[in-house]
Protein backbone atom coordinates (compact mmCIF):
# COMPACT_ATOMS: atom_id res chain seq x y z
CA UNK A 1 0.00 0.00 0.00
CA UNK A 2 1.25 3.46 -0.89
CA UNK A 3 1.79 5.52 2.10
CA UNK A 4 1.02 8.80 -0.38
CA UNK A 5 -2.51 6.79 -1.44
CA UNK A 6 -3.30 5.55 1.96
CA UNK A 7 -3.02 9.22 2.94
CA UNK A 8 -5.22 10.71 0.31
CA UNK A 9 -8.35 8.71 1.00
CA UNK A 10 -7.99 9.43 4.92
CA UNK A 11 -8.04 12.89 3.98
CA UNK A 12 -10.63 12.63 1.15
CA UNK A 13 -12.97 10.86 4.52
CA UNK A 14 -12.22 13.45 6.72
CA UNK A 15 -13.20 16.22 4.03
CA UNK A 16 -16.15 14.75 3.89
CA UNK A 17 -17.11 14.69 7.44
CA UNK A 18 -16.86 17.98 7.36
CA UNK A 19 -18.15 19.16 3.98
CA UNK A 20 -21.80 18.91 3.44
CA UNK A 21 -22.25 14.98 4.52
CA UNK A 22 -24.54 12.67 3.70
CA UNK A 23 -24.81 9.20 5.14
CA UNK A 24 -25.50 6.65 2.46
CA UNK A 25 -22.80 8.57 -0.38
CA UNK A 26 -20.22 8.18 2.34
CA UNK A 27 -19.94 4.86 3.30
CA UNK A 28 -20.60 3.93 -0.50
CA UNK A 29 -17.61 6.11 -1.23
CA UNK A 30 -15.73 4.22 1.83
CA UNK A 31 -16.30 0.90 0.57
CA UNK A 32 -15.13 2.26 -2.71
CA UNK A 33 -12.10 2.83 -0.85
CA UNK A 34 -11.76 0.22 0.79
CA UNK A 35 -11.22 -2.07 -2.49
CA UNK A 36 -8.76 0.19 -3.76
CA UNK A 37 -6.68 0.30 -0.74
CA UNK A 38 -6.63 -3.18 0.52
CA UNK A 39 -6.92 -5.07 -3.35
CA UNK A 40 -10.29 -6.48 -2.43
CA UNK A 41 -12.95 -7.09 -5.19
CA UNK A 42 -15.58 -6.23 -3.50
CA UNK A 43 -16.55 -4.69 -0.18
CA UNK A 44 -20.09 -3.96 2.01
CA UNK A 45 -20.72 -2.35 4.47
CA UNK A 46 -23.83 -3.69 7.16
CA UNK A 47 -25.81 -1.87 9.86
CA UNK A 48 -27.80 -3.01 12.54
CA UNK A 49 -30.39 -1.30 13.78
CA UNK A 50 -30.97 -1.40 18.02
CA UNK A 51 -32.51 -4.96 17.46
CA UNK A 52 -29.99 -6.68 15.84
CA UNK A 53 -31.68 -7.15 12.64
CA UNK A 54 -28.30 -6.20 9.83
CA UNK A 55 -28.95 -4.03 6.88
CA UNK A 56 -27.22 -3.93 3.67
CA UNK A 57 -26.00 0.01 3.23
CA UNK A 58 -23.55 -0.11 0.57
CA UNK A 59 -21.61 -2.31 -1.49
CA UNK A 60 -19.66 -2.26 -4.64
CA UNK A 61 -20.40 -4.91 -6.68
CA UNK A 62 -23.86 -6.48 -7.52
CA UNK A 63 -22.33 -10.43 -7.50
CA UNK A 64 -21.38 -9.49 -3.38
CA UNK A 65 -24.75 -7.21 -2.56
CA UNK A 66 -26.49 -10.71 -3.69
CA UNK A 67 -24.32 -12.77 -1.77
CA UNK A 68 -24.47 -10.31 1.18
CA UNK A 69 -28.38 -10.42 0.82
CA UNK A 70 -28.38 -14.17 0.98
CA UNK A 71 -26.33 -14.15 4.17
CA UNK A 72 -28.92 -12.38 5.79
CA UNK A 73 -31.31 -14.43 5.04
CA UNK A 74 -29.60 -17.32 6.50
CA UNK A 75 -28.04 -15.79 9.24
CA UNK A 76 -24.73 -17.28 8.76
CA UNK A 77 -21.17 -15.95 6.82
CA UNK A 78 -18.37 -13.46 8.22
CA UNK A 79 -20.67 -10.47 8.60
CA UNK A 80 -23.44 -12.03 10.85
CA UNK A 81 -19.93 -13.65 12.56
CA UNK A 82 -18.04 -10.54 12.93
CA UNK A 83 -21.31 -8.56 14.57
CA UNK A 84 -22.36 -11.24 16.65
CA UNK A 85 -18.80 -11.65 17.75
CA UNK A 86 -17.58 -8.21 17.76
CA UNK A 87 -14.22 -9.26 16.57
CA UNK A 88 -12.27 -9.58 13.64
CA UNK A 89 -12.80 -11.81 10.94
CA UNK A 90 -9.93 -11.97 8.77
CA UNK A 91 -8.03 -14.04 6.43
CA UNK A 92 -10.76 -16.61 5.74
CA UNK A 93 -9.66 -18.94 2.65
CA UNK A 94 -13.48 -20.01 1.61
CA UNK A 95 -12.17 -23.32 0.08
CA UNK A 96 -11.16 -24.43 4.13
CA UNK A 97 -14.63 -22.63 5.62
CA UNK A 98 -17.54 -25.29 4.71
CA UNK A 99 -16.96 -26.45 8.04
CA UNK A 100 -17.73 -22.66 9.76
CA UNK A 101 -20.85 -21.87 7.23
CA UNK A 102 -21.69 -24.31 5.30
CA UNK A 103 -24.69 -23.30 3.33
CA UNK A 104 -22.80 -19.53 3.04
CA UNK A 105 -19.24 -21.12 1.56
CA UNK A 106 -21.12 -22.79 -0.91
CA UNK A 107 -22.69 -19.43 -2.51
CA UNK A 108 -19.57 -17.33 -1.86
CA UNK A 109 -17.48 -19.99 -4.07
CA UNK A 110 -20.37 -20.17 -6.56
CA UNK A 111 -19.96 -16.21 -6.83
CA UNK A 112 -16.37 -16.36 -7.43
CA UNK A 113 -14.99 -15.46 -4.25
CA UNK A 114 -11.82 -17.13 -2.75
CA UNK A 115 -11.37 -14.97 0.24
CA UNK A 116 -13.19 -12.95 3.16
CA UNK A 117 -12.56 -10.27 6.14
CA UNK A 118 -15.06 -9.03 8.16
CA UNK A 119 -14.29 -5.84 10.36
CA UNK A 120 -16.47 -4.91 13.30
CA UNK A 121 -17.82 -1.33 13.61
CA UNK A 122 -17.39 -0.61 17.25
CA UNK A 123 -19.11 1.93 19.29
CA UNK A 124 -18.58 2.23 22.85
CA UNK A 125 -18.28 -1.30 23.42
CA UNK A 126 -21.09 -2.10 21.28
CA UNK A 127 -20.90 -3.63 17.64
CA UNK A 128 -23.16 -1.53 15.37
CA UNK A 129 -22.35 -3.46 12.06
CA UNK A 130 -19.35 -4.12 9.90
CA UNK A 131 -16.95 -3.48 6.67
CA UNK A 132 -16.84 -6.85 4.62
CA UNK A 133 -14.15 -7.42 1.89
CA UNK A 134 -14.35 -10.12 -0.82
CA UNK A 135 -11.50 -11.03 -3.18
CA UNK A 136 -11.46 -13.39 -6.05
CA UNK A 137 -7.96 -14.48 -5.51
CA UNK A 138 -7.08 -16.18 -2.32
CA UNK A 139 -5.30 -13.12 -0.51
CA UNK A 140 -3.64 -12.70 3.19
CA UNK A 141 -4.11 -9.42 4.14
CA UNK A 142 -0.94 -8.15 6.38
CA UNK A 143 -1.30 -6.99 9.78
CA UNK A 144 -1.09 -3.36 8.75
CA UNK A 145 -3.56 -3.77 6.07
CA UNK A 146 -5.59 -5.49 8.87
CA UNK A 147 -4.95 -1.86 10.72
CA UNK A 148 -6.11 0.23 7.51
CA UNK A 149 -9.30 -1.99 7.28
CA UNK A 150 -10.16 -1.54 10.62
CA UNK A 151 -9.76 2.21 10.61
CA UNK A 152 -12.09 2.32 8.07
CA UNK A 153 -14.66 0.55 9.42
CA UNK A 154 -14.04 3.01 12.33
CA UNK A 155 -14.44 5.78 10.22
CA UNK A 156 -17.38 4.65 8.80
CA UNK A 157 -18.83 4.55 12.29
CA UNK A 158 -17.78 8.34 13.08
CA UNK A 159 -19.83 9.06 9.92
CA UNK A 160 -23.01 7.21 11.47
CA UNK A 161 -22.48 9.51 14.64
CA UNK A 162 -21.25 12.24 12.90
CA UNK A 163 -24.42 12.57 11.51
CA UNK A 164 -26.73 13.59 14.27
CA UNK A 165 -25.44 17.06 15.55
CA UNK A 166 -27.96 18.17 17.67
CA UNK A 167 -29.02 19.39 21.18
CA UNK A 168 -31.53 16.86 21.23
CA UNK A 169 -31.52 13.08 22.88
CA UNK A 170 -30.03 11.70 20.44
CA UNK A 171 -29.70 7.76 20.43
CA UNK A 172 -27.73 5.61 18.13
CA UNK A 173 -30.90 3.51 17.40
CA UNK A 174 -32.59 6.81 15.89
CA UNK A 175 -29.05 7.43 14.12
CA UNK A 176 -29.34 3.99 12.71
CA UNK A 177 -32.79 4.24 11.44
CA UNK A 178 -32.92 8.03 10.04
CA UNK A 179 -29.60 6.28 8.34
CA UNK A 180 -31.21 3.18 6.68
CA UNK A 181 -34.28 5.23 5.76
CA UNK A 182 -32.32 7.58 3.84
CA UNK A 183 -30.91 4.43 1.92
CA UNK A 184 -34.49 3.66 0.88
CA UNK A 185 -34.91 7.08 -0.38
CA UNK A 186 -32.22 6.18 -2.58
CA UNK A 187 -33.58 3.06 -4.04
CA UNK A 188 -36.80 4.56 -4.78
CA UNK A 189 -35.28 7.71 -6.69
CA UNK A 190 -32.79 4.75 -8.35
CA UNK A 191 -36.40 2.92 -9.88
CA UNK A 192 -38.07 6.27 -10.53
CA UNK A 193 -34.83 7.42 -12.90
CA UNK A 194 -34.52 3.97 -14.42
CA UNK A 195 -38.21 4.18 -15.92
CA UNK A 196 -37.70 7.51 -16.84
CA UNK A 197 -34.87 7.53 -18.78
CA UNK A 198 -34.51 3.45 -19.19
CA UNK A 199 -31.05 3.42 -17.42
CA UNK A 200 -30.24 0.25 -15.53
CA UNK A 201 -30.09 0.40 -11.45
CA UNK A 202 -26.34 1.24 -11.76
CA UNK A 203 -26.66 3.56 -13.66
CA UNK A 204 -28.93 5.57 -12.06
CA UNK A 205 -26.97 5.66 -9.19
CA UNK A 206 -24.20 6.83 -10.45
CA UNK A 207 -25.76 9.83 -12.45
CA UNK A 208 -27.46 10.92 -9.43
CA UNK A 209 -24.10 10.76 -7.30
CA UNK A 210 -21.91 12.92 -10.23
CA UNK A 211 -25.42 15.33 -9.95
CA UNK A 212 -24.88 15.45 -6.52
CA UNK A 213 -20.83 16.08 -6.98
CA UNK A 214 -21.44 18.23 -9.83
CA UNK A 215 -23.76 20.95 -7.69
CA UNK A 216 -22.71 20.23 -4.13
CA UNK A 217 -25.97 18.19 -3.22
CA UNK A 218 -26.09 16.11 -0.97
CA UNK A 219 -27.04 12.28 -2.70
CA UNK A 220 -30.36 12.13 -0.28
CA UNK A 221 -31.62 15.55 -2.20
CA UNK A 222 -30.82 14.65 -5.15
CA UNK A 223 -32.91 11.95 -5.11
CA UNK A 224 -35.83 13.24 -3.32
CA UNK A 225 -35.48 15.72 -6.19
CA UNK A 226 -35.75 12.82 -8.50
CA UNK A 227 -38.51 11.28 -6.61
CA UNK A 228 -40.81 14.78 -6.16
CA UNK A 229 -40.05 15.36 -9.91
CA UNK A 230 -37.89 18.45 -9.00
CA UNK A 231 -34.46 17.56 -10.21
CA UNK A 232 -34.25 17.73 -14.09
CA UNK A 233 -33.56 14.24 -15.91
CA UNK A 234 -31.42 15.51 -18.86
CA UNK A 235 -29.03 16.96 -15.94
CA UNK A 236 -28.70 13.75 -14.49
CA UNK A 237 -28.35 11.33 -16.69
CA UNK A 238 -25.95 12.19 -19.63
CA UNK A 239 -28.00 13.52 -22.90
CA UNK B 1 -35.88 -2.69 9.18
CA UNK B 2 -38.02 -6.12 9.71
CA UNK B 3 -38.26 -7.78 13.24
CA UNK B 4 -39.15 -10.48 14.71
CA UNK B 5 -40.73 -8.19 17.75
CA UNK B 6 -42.44 -6.37 15.21
CA UNK B 7 -44.17 -9.10 13.32
CA UNK B 8 -45.22 -10.17 17.26
CA UNK B 9 -46.85 -6.70 17.65
CA UNK B 10 -48.98 -7.24 14.62
CA UNK B 11 -49.88 -10.47 15.46
CA UNK B 12 -51.15 -9.63 18.54
CA UNK B 13 -52.47 -6.34 17.82
CA UNK B 14 -54.79 -8.08 15.06
CA UNK B 15 -55.65 -10.54 16.97
CA UNK B 16 -59.57 -9.59 16.87
CA UNK B 17 -60.54 -12.16 19.68
CA UNK B 18 -57.91 -10.41 22.42
CA UNK B 19 -58.88 -7.03 21.62
CA UNK B 20 -61.79 -4.73 20.45
CA UNK B 21 -61.51 -1.57 18.07
CA UNK B 22 -59.82 -0.50 14.63
CA UNK B 23 -56.17 -1.53 13.90
CA UNK B 24 -54.37 1.45 14.82
CA UNK B 25 -56.75 1.77 17.77
CA UNK B 26 -55.86 -1.35 19.11
CA UNK B 27 -52.13 -0.67 18.38
CA UNK B 28 -51.86 2.86 20.41
CA UNK B 29 -53.40 0.79 23.21
CA UNK B 30 -50.74 -1.73 22.63
CA UNK B 31 -47.89 0.47 22.75
CA UNK B 32 -48.80 2.27 25.77
CA UNK B 33 -48.56 -1.11 27.68
CA UNK B 34 -45.08 -1.47 26.63
CA UNK B 35 -43.50 1.17 26.47
CA UNK B 36 -43.39 3.69 29.53
CA UNK B 37 -45.10 6.22 28.34
CA UNK B 38 -48.53 7.91 29.33
CA UNK B 39 -50.18 7.96 26.20
CA UNK B 40 -49.85 8.01 22.42
CA UNK B 41 -51.72 8.60 19.11
CA UNK B 42 -51.18 7.88 15.42
CA UNK B 43 -51.44 11.17 13.38
CA UNK B 44 -51.65 11.08 9.23
CA UNK B 45 -49.75 13.82 7.72
CA UNK B 46 -49.95 15.50 4.45
CA UNK B 47 -47.32 17.62 2.94
CA UNK B 48 -48.68 20.81 4.83
CA UNK B 49 -49.04 19.40 8.18
CA UNK B 50 -51.43 17.37 10.39
CA UNK B 51 -54.30 15.96 8.17
CA UNK B 52 -56.24 13.41 10.22
CA UNK B 53 -55.57 11.97 14.12
CA UNK B 54 -56.18 7.63 12.69
CA UNK B 55 -56.13 6.95 16.88
CA UNK B 56 -55.36 8.40 20.29
CA UNK B 57 -55.45 6.77 23.53
CA UNK B 58 -57.73 8.26 26.49
CA UNK B 59 -56.41 11.21 28.82
CA UNK B 60 -54.28 14.47 27.17
CA UNK B 61 -53.42 12.35 23.85
CA UNK B 62 -55.98 13.76 21.81
CA UNK B 63 -55.77 17.07 23.32
CA UNK B 64 -52.41 16.98 22.31
CA UNK B 65 -53.12 16.17 18.79
CA UNK B 66 -55.87 18.76 18.28
CA UNK B 67 -52.94 21.36 19.79
CA UNK B 68 -50.17 20.90 16.97
CA UNK B 69 -52.99 20.90 14.15
CA UNK B 70 -54.11 23.90 15.54
CA UNK B 71 -51.09 25.50 16.05
CA UNK B 72 -49.20 23.97 12.91
CA UNK B 73 -46.02 23.02 15.06
CA UNK B 74 -45.14 20.65 17.64
CA UNK B 75 -42.83 17.62 17.72
CA UNK B 76 -45.17 15.89 15.90
CA UNK B 77 -44.80 18.44 13.31
CA UNK B 78 -41.60 18.84 13.20
CA UNK B 79 -41.22 14.93 12.90
CA UNK B 80 -42.94 14.76 9.70
CA UNK B 81 -41.63 17.57 8.39
CA UNK B 82 -37.94 15.90 8.80
CA UNK B 83 -39.02 12.34 9.03
CA UNK B 84 -36.64 11.55 11.77
CA UNK B 85 -37.60 11.19 15.31
CA UNK B 86 -38.10 14.21 17.60
CA UNK B 87 -37.62 13.30 21.04
CA UNK B 88 -38.00 16.11 24.15
CA UNK B 89 -37.52 14.73 27.31
CA UNK B 90 -38.91 17.74 29.27
CA UNK B 91 -41.04 20.15 27.61
CA UNK B 92 -40.80 22.83 30.24
CA UNK B 93 -36.62 23.48 29.32
CA UNK B 94 -35.55 23.10 25.66
CA UNK B 95 -39.44 22.32 24.34
CA UNK B 96 -40.22 25.44 25.35
CA UNK B 97 -37.78 27.36 23.53
CA UNK B 98 -38.32 25.12 20.40
CA UNK B 99 -42.25 25.13 20.24
CA UNK B 100 -43.46 27.96 22.62
CA UNK B 101 -47.05 27.97 22.34
CA UNK B 102 -47.24 23.74 22.14
CA UNK B 103 -45.36 23.29 24.99
CA UNK B 104 -47.59 25.87 27.02
CA UNK B 105 -50.63 23.93 25.80
CA UNK B 106 -48.90 20.59 26.83
CA UNK B 107 -47.94 21.24 30.11
CA UNK B 108 -51.55 22.44 30.51
CA UNK B 109 -53.08 19.59 29.44
CA UNK B 110 -50.45 17.69 32.09
CA UNK B 111 -47.93 16.53 29.87
CA UNK B 112 -44.14 16.80 30.25
CA UNK B 113 -42.17 14.62 27.38
CA UNK B 114 -42.94 13.79 24.21
CA UNK B 115 -41.24 11.64 21.71
CA UNK B 116 -42.56 11.51 18.00
CA UNK B 117 -41.35 8.83 15.69
CA UNK B 118 -42.10 8.77 12.22
CA UNK B 119 -44.25 6.41 10.01
CA UNK B 120 -42.03 5.93 6.63
CA UNK B 121 -40.66 3.77 3.89
CA UNK B 122 -38.45 5.64 2.36
CA UNK B 123 -39.58 8.99 0.78
CA UNK B 124 -43.28 7.43 1.85
CA UNK B 125 -44.17 9.89 4.32
CA UNK B 126 -47.52 8.37 6.51
CA UNK B 127 -48.01 10.09 9.57
CA UNK B 128 -46.35 10.22 13.34
CA UNK B 129 -46.49 8.15 16.04
CA UNK B 130 -46.73 10.57 18.85
CA UNK B 131 -45.98 9.26 22.55
CA UNK B 132 -46.57 11.03 25.76
CA UNK B 133 -45.36 11.06 29.01
CA UNK B 134 -47.00 12.87 32.14
CA UNK B 135 -43.72 13.12 33.87
CA UNK B 136 -40.60 14.41 32.57
CA UNK B 137 -37.78 11.92 31.48
CA UNK B 138 -35.77 10.51 28.61
CA UNK B 139 -36.67 7.04 27.08
CA UNK B 140 -33.93 4.57 27.89
CA UNK B 141 -31.94 2.53 24.61
CA UNK B 142 -34.13 -0.33 25.00
CA UNK B 143 -37.32 1.32 25.47
CA UNK B 144 -36.73 3.54 22.16
CA UNK B 145 -36.25 0.54 20.38
CA UNK B 146 -39.23 -0.67 21.83
CA UNK B 147 -41.16 2.10 20.51
CA UNK B 148 -39.49 1.53 17.22
CA UNK B 149 -41.15 -1.39 16.95
CA UNK B 150 -44.23 -0.22 17.31
CA UNK B 151 -43.84 2.90 14.92
CA UNK B 152 -43.03 0.03 12.26
CA UNK B 153 -46.33 -1.84 13.07
CA UNK B 154 -47.96 1.42 12.67
CA UNK B 155 -46.29 1.70 9.44
CA UNK B 156 -47.16 -1.53 8.21
CA UNK B 157 -51.02 -1.12 9.48
CA UNK B 158 -51.25 2.54 7.64
CA UNK B 159 -50.32 0.77 4.42
CA UNK B 160 -52.40 -2.11 5.06
CA UNK B 161 -55.67 0.03 5.23
CA UNK B 162 -55.12 1.70 2.44
CA UNK B 163 -55.72 -1.09 0.16
CA UNK B 164 -57.92 -2.85 2.17
CA UNK B 165 -60.49 -1.11 4.54
CA UNK B 166 -61.01 -4.02 7.25
CA UNK B 167 -57.61 -6.51 6.70
CA UNK B 168 -57.98 -9.51 8.48
CA UNK B 169 -55.55 -11.21 10.81
CA UNK B 170 -53.37 -12.89 8.35
CA UNK B 171 -53.59 -9.94 5.87
CA UNK B 172 -51.78 -7.55 8.49
CA UNK B 173 -49.49 -9.97 9.84
CA UNK B 174 -48.20 -12.04 6.60
CA UNK B 175 -48.35 -9.56 3.80
CA UNK B 176 -47.94 -6.85 5.56
CA UNK B 177 -44.38 -7.65 6.95
CA UNK B 178 -43.19 -7.75 3.20
CA UNK B 179 -43.79 -3.56 3.49
CA UNK B 180 -40.99 -2.62 5.63
CA UNK B 181 -38.63 -5.38 4.97
CA UNK B 182 -35.39 -4.04 3.46
CA UNK B 183 -35.12 -4.89 0.03
CA UNK B 184 -33.75 -2.81 -2.53
CA UNK B 185 -35.65 -3.72 -5.24
CA UNK B 186 -38.98 -3.39 -3.58
CA UNK B 187 -38.10 0.14 -3.02
CA UNK B 188 -37.03 0.08 -6.71
CA UNK B 189 -39.96 -1.27 -7.78
CA UNK B 190 -41.80 1.18 -6.03
CA UNK B 191 -40.12 4.06 -7.70
CA UNK B 192 -40.35 2.17 -11.00
CA UNK B 193 -44.18 1.69 -10.90
CA UNK B 194 -44.85 5.31 -9.83
CA UNK B 195 -43.04 6.92 -12.38
CA UNK B 196 -44.27 4.27 -14.79
CA UNK B 197 -47.87 4.52 -13.88
CA UNK B 198 -47.83 8.22 -12.51
CA UNK B 199 -48.85 7.47 -9.19
CA UNK B 200 -47.70 8.59 -6.04
CA UNK B 201 -44.84 6.80 -4.25
CA UNK B 202 -47.48 5.46 -1.55
CA UNK B 203 -50.36 4.10 -4.31
CA UNK B 204 -47.18 2.62 -5.95
CA UNK B 205 -45.84 0.66 -3.09
CA UNK B 206 -50.12 -0.50 -2.66
CA UNK B 207 -50.40 -1.63 -5.67
CA UNK B 208 -47.53 -3.94 -5.81
CA UNK B 209 -48.11 -5.31 -2.29
CA UNK B 210 -51.86 -5.59 -3.71
CA UNK B 211 -50.98 -7.44 -7.01
CA UNK B 212 -48.65 -9.71 -4.66
CA UNK B 213 -51.64 -10.31 -2.92
CA UNK B 214 -54.21 -11.07 -5.52
CA UNK B 215 -51.59 -13.29 -7.66
CA UNK B 216 -50.33 -15.49 -4.28
CA UNK B 217 -46.93 -14.10 -4.59
CA UNK B 218 -44.10 -12.87 -3.02
CA UNK B 219 -43.39 -9.07 -2.93
CA UNK B 220 -39.89 -9.15 -3.32
CA UNK B 221 -40.65 -11.87 -6.45
CA UNK B 222 -42.71 -8.98 -8.01
CA UNK B 223 -40.47 -6.38 -7.50
CA UNK B 224 -37.77 -8.26 -9.84
CA UNK B 225 -40.38 -9.22 -12.39
CA UNK B 226 -41.41 -5.37 -12.49
CA UNK B 227 -37.99 -4.38 -12.73
CA UNK B 228 -37.17 -6.86 -15.50
CA UNK B 229 -40.27 -5.48 -17.53
CA UNK B 230 -41.79 -8.99 -17.57
CA UNK B 231 -44.86 -7.38 -15.41
CA UNK B 232 -46.37 -4.15 -15.49
CA UNK B 233 -48.90 -2.14 -13.30
CA UNK B 234 -51.21 0.09 -13.80
CA UNK B 235 -53.31 2.62 -11.95
CA UNK B 236 -56.44 0.92 -13.49
CA UNK B 237 -55.74 -2.47 -11.71
CA UNK B 238 -55.48 -0.29 -8.53
CA UNK B 239 -58.97 0.75 -9.29
CA UNK B 240 -60.18 -2.76 -10.07
CA UNK B 241 -58.31 -3.99 -6.94
CA UNK B 242 -59.97 -1.08 -4.65
CA UNK B 243 -63.03 -1.72 -5.56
Amino acid sequence: MEPQRLAGVFVELADTLVEKFDIVDFLQMLTERAVELLEADAAGLMLADERGDLCLMASTLERMRLLELFELQISEGPCRECFDTGAQVTNVNLAAAYDRWPTFTIAAVDAGFQSTHALPMRLRGQTIGSLNLFTDRQVELSEDDIAVGQAMADIATIGIVHERVSQEQSLLSEQLQTALHSRVVIEQAKGVLAARSNVSMGEAFRSMRAHARRNRLTLSAVAQGVIDGTARVDDLVGS
Amino acid sequence: MTSARVARILSEVADRSATQGALPQRLVMACVDSVPVSGAGIVLMSASGPADVAAVTDGPARVMEELQFTLGEGPGVECSRSGRPVLEPDLTSGGSRRWPAFASGALQAGVCAMFALPLRVGAIRLGVLDLYRNVPGALSTAELAEALSFADAATVILLTLQSQADPDHDDVVGIGMHLIEDRAQVHQATGFIAERADVSMTDALTLLRARAYASDCLVTDLARDVLSGVVQLTQDENRQIGS
